[in-house]
């Protein structure tokens, strides 16, 4: 009795201590426990370095754009046209670099430049018009998707054998493009914590009121947090194209990252009204995705059973953070809109 | 109150349609005028009641997305329930006129289990309705087509296919009355009068502000779960249109939650609830329909449409958040609008906001 009472209180605390992020990677250890178990039925090691690498690989793209969108989820806003930029960047770097190793650089620096004035208009549109990030940035989306349509039939350019190596080699079972998305995690997570603009994000995603009566300049890091979030979704299209070794006018949309990276946001506990969130807990939502894909691929579930077992997951899944991490700690913020 | 002289009359008509409520009956009537000047075949009534009958589907599922949008929240799972809705229907009728109405009377209680589950998660388990109606969404269609193995077929009988297709004939002028077109207009009486209910007041309450509406007895969990289960069954009475005027297949479904969005955003509903008209959201269906027609005569590559919807989304919201300085007011033709001090009008979102006028008309 008073055994049980103790690890009840025990459980309590550290529950209370882990926050969400904690929450996310013990469910993250959960799904891995279950995918290893699945695959093993089905005659197959999910250790083994090949499956490892197949994991890592489908978190990097998703991760890029999850990243990106974090920042703009924290700033109470949304972004629906990262596939476009995604499809738009790959499509940018493949034709630009045409086969040329030299013009690798010139690609690169081109696609990000376009991310970051996408970005640039998408926050300039949702802080000056003030219209609403979703009708913005689905928008801005269109008329991308627009322009798409018309002006690409397939696939475009050619990239050189140089920058496909950074889709296809890796250091061990890690590849080099999980690195790359990893160190822009670690990059944009101390951004958040030790800049002011990065301080700012919560605030204004918190409570814009509050934070433009207690002097801050709320535009400002709205507009910062679209233009990184587009910048990262250039980065996604790169990456893809360094894969793929060509650009495509529908590689993003058929990814459908921009839903599926405001469920990993969301499933990483970072709250959809904005204020509360952490890359990290993103990663780890991007992660969960990532080795529920594997595991299905792995097992040979129908595709169509796929995106019914995600769309359940997801639910589930911040149905749990919702009914217990963000209420216990915020009783005193319980007049915000929890529901909502 | 002020005296109504017929000055004053004209002036609020006026004020009522550049502000955003009215200004989509504006948009609307300066789209048809053009299409007219270019195509002037359009206005003839036989035409014209074709136009009213392509557009149907979308002002009903628009009409539902209203009352989700109107309370705080976000339907995304339409598309795939019209989508679903559609197979259903192909798949279960067949060719057997008999099943039509058991058939029928199923997929209606398929639709409003699919919203009260939307409603129920959001409400009682606190999912953000984003997230559970996107993940409801990509369950429905995955469901769907496992179920039918990924290729959508089947060719419901004729007796199904005539409610969206056919329709009251020879009649003197029009030539043919769709049943669509005849559906639309219930449906659209049927969300007016819900609207003045105190349901439908209760709504705008609700989404306005939550705290409030809880504070005065309002069951939330009841209202919110309902405007769910109205976007499901609207979602469903579209489905079953698209049978006949479409045919079963597995993408007719695609995007129309975002169109839905659209549509409703452009009669003036704000998102994040508590502010709008019902007639607006279905008016703004027709606009953007009549924008498709537009483009579509003036010869523009379909493939654009999508560019241009997006600049007019941006500019119609920009527009009407730019006018609209104070929740549900219309500005006051005497008093010039001063410069604000505490502005923002983004803040309006949070609910601190004073009451919103917009129950009154």
């Amino acid at each position: 009795m008073t055994m049980t009472t103790t690890r009840a209180a025990t459980i309590q605390r550290y529950g209370a201590r882990l926050g969400t992020t904690g929450i996310v990677y013990c469910a993250l250890v959960g799904v891995l426990v279950v995918g290893a178990i699945l695959v093993s039925t089905a005659g197959r090691n999910f250790f083994s370095q090949g499956n490892i690498r197949d994991i890592l690989t489908g978190m990097s793209v998703l991760g890029f754009v999850a990243i990106g969108e974090a920042l703009v989820i924290l700033c109470g806003s949304l972004d629906l046209s990262v596939p476009y930029v995604v499809s738009m960047s790959s499509l940018i770097a493949a034709e630009v670099m045409a086969g040329e190793p030299g013009n690798i650089g010139l690609a690169v620096l081109l696609a990000l430049v376009f991310g970051a004035g996408v970005g640039l208009a998408n926050g300039l549109i949702v802080t000056k018009l003030r219209v609403h990030g979703l009708i913005a940035t689905l928008g801005v989306g269109l008329i991308i998707k627009g322009y798409l349509a018309t002006q690409y039939k397939g696939t475009a350019g050619k990239v050189p054998w140089d920058f496909r190596l950074i889709g296809a080699t890796g250091i061990g079972p890690v590849p080099i493009s999980t690195l790359i998305m990893v160190a822009t995690a670690v990059l944009v997570a101390l951004f958040l914590r030790n800049t002011r603009t990065g301080n700012h994000m919560f605030a204004v995603g918190g409570n814009l009121a509050v934070s433009r009566l207690s002097g801050l300049r709320t535009s400002q890091p709205i507009v910062v947090a679209h233009v990184l979030c587009s910048t990262t979704a250039a980065l996604a299209g790169l990456l893809l194209a360094s894969r793929l070794g060509v650009g495509s006018p529908t590689v993003g949309s058929q990814g459908g990252y921009d839903l599926l990276a405001i469920a990993a946001v969301v499933l990483g506990g970072t709250l959809l009204v904005g204020g509360r969130g952490s890359i990290w807990g993103t990663l780890g939502g991007v992660a969960i995705f990532a080795v529920m894909d594997n595991v299905m691929s792995v097992i040979q579930l129908s595709p169509f059973l796929k995106d019914v077992v995600r769309g359940i997951v997801i639910v589930a899944a911040v149905a749990i953070y919702t009914g217990r991490a963000v209420e216990q700690r915020r009783a005193r913020f319980a007049t915000r809109k929890a529901g909502s | 109150m002020i005296q109504r002289t017929p000055g004053h009359r004209f002036a609020r008509i006026g004020l009522t349609l550049i502000s955003p409520r009215g200004a989509v009956f504006l948009l609307l009537f300066v789209l048809l005028v053009a299409i007219t000047v270019i195509n002037p075949h359009f206005a003839e009534p036989g035409q014209a009641i074709r136009f009213v009958q392509r557009v149907a589907p979308v002002a009903i599922v628009a009409i539902g997305q209203y009352f989700v949008i109107v309370s705080g929240e976000f339907d995304m799972s339409m598309g795939s329930l019209v989508t679903a809705q559609v197979v259903i229907a192909g798949n279960l009728v067949g060719q057997d006129d008999s099943r039509s109405i058991p058939v029928l009377l199923f997929m209606f209680a398929f639709g409003a289990a699919i919203g009260l589950v939307n409603g129920l998660i959001t409400t009682l388990l606190r999912v953000p309705s984003f997230i559970v109606t996107l993940g409801m969404m990509l369950a429905l269609l995955g469901g769907v087509l496992f179920w039918t193995g990924g290729s959508a077929t089947g060719n419901p009988a004729d007796g199904f296919r005539q409610i969206g297709r056919g329709g009251i004939t020879g009649v003197p002028v029009l030539g043919i009355i769709p049943w669509s077109v005849l559906i639309l207009g219930a449906v659209l009486a049927a969300a007016i009068w819900f609207s003045r209910q105190p349901f439908g007041r209760t709504l705008i309450s609700t989404g306005d502000n939550l705290t409030t509406a809880r504070y005065a007895g309002v069951r939330v969990w009841w209202v919110k779960t309902s405007a769910f289960m109205i976007s499901s069954l609207s979602a469903t009475v579209a489905g079953v249109l698209l049978v006949g005027y479409a045919g079963v297949h597995p993408s007719v479904g695609r995007g129309y939650e975002f169109i839905a969005i659209t549509a409703v955003v452009l009669g003036g509903v704000a998102l994040g609830g508590g502010r709008g008209w019902v007639v607006a959201a279905a008016a703004g269906a027709f606009a953007l329909e009549a924008l498709f027609t537009l483009l579509n005569f003036a010869g523009v590559p379909s493939t654009l449409r999508d560019a241009v919807q997006g600049v007019i989304l941006i500019l119609a919201v920009a527009y009407s958040s730019a006018t609209f300085k104070r929740p549900g007011r219309l500005p006051s033709p005497k008093i010039s609008p001063s410069p604000e001090k505490l502005p923002h009008p983004a803040t309006d979102a949070v609910s601190t906001a004073p009451q919103s006028s917009s129950l009154s008309r």
